[in-house]
């Protein structure tokens, strides 16, 4: 078991209203608690219209993560925004399949095909 | 196998991490792992998030193996549920303002064989699930 320390589960990068959240860590209602958080200040101070998930470096997600998606959809809706999710796994796939999720997010490969679509 | 632990959010990776390796021995495929950790991690999450509403309290879980059944219970001591039908409707949540999907009984009933809870306002909750792993014809 890996419990990593707060500044391990995510990092994230900021470019011309689009924020991708580079999640490195499970994401269970521990780790979604910091990630709301820190999303939400990197969201308002860059003025933040379209989210992208990366997944690339998650082995576990359960309907916490579909929580945290789901409010931060909710946020950049309003904005016109949209929220993509990319590097989705089979684990974390069969989640966002059962849940309904891909009724309101759009998954792609990666962060960089993500951003050339988004916009 | 039979743990207790605290309702600490740091404890939901322990909680699934540990019944995954419990349940090795039947070599089940990296799905039904997923499945079973999933569901653990929802009823930990739940046990921790409503039962005890983010005060302290213990949980218990508790792990069988008969032949290619695995069976987890877990129960707390919480507020428990007045309405057990309605909680395990999908998208219901009294927590709505903690950006809780709804989506946690669903999930455990979806990753799971079979699911009961029992709870009683007051006395908390228990939540009793099974899973048939591998293939039956080579079950121990």
């Amino acid at each position: 078991m890996e419990t990593k320390s707060r500044d391990e589960m995510v990092h994230y990068e900021l470019c011309d209203q689009c924020l991708v959240v580079y999640v490195t860590s499970d994401l269970d209602h521990h780790a979604v608690n910091y990630l709301r958080e820190r999303s939400d200040r990197m969201i308002q101070a860059g003025n933040v219209k379209y989210i992208i998930f990366d997944f690339e470096n998650v082995d576990f997600m359960d309907s916490s993560g579909i929580g945290l998606i789901m409010g931060r959809y909710k946020k950049v809706m309003f904005l016109g925004g949209k929220v993509a999710v990319t590097h989705v796994e089979d684990n974390v796939d069969r989640i966002f399949r059962i849940s309904g999720l891909y009724q309101i997010i759009e998954k792609y490969d990666t962060p960089s095909q993500a951003v050339a679509k988004l916009y | 196998m039979k743990m207790i632990f605290e309702s600490d959010s740091r404890n939901e990776a322990f909680a699934r991490t540990v019944v995954a390796a419990y349940v090795t021995r039947l070599n089940p495929t990296l799905e039904e792992l997923a499945d079973i950790k999933t569901a653990v991690s929802e009823a930990v999450t739940n046990s921790i998030i409503h039962g005890y509403g983010g005060r302290e309290g213990k949980i218990e879980l508790e792990c069988k193996i008969t032949g290619s059944l695995v069976e987890v219970t877990v129960q707390d001591y919480g507020v428990g549920i007045v309405d057990i039908e309605q909680a395990m409707e999908p998208l219901y949540t009294t927590k709505p303002e903690w950006e809780r999907s709804g989506m946690g009984f669903a999930f455990m009933e979806a990753f799971m064989d079979e699911l009961e809870v029992f709870s009683e306002p007051g006395k908390g909750t228990r939540v009793v699930m099974n899973k048939q792993v591998g293939k039956p014809e080579t079950a121990a």
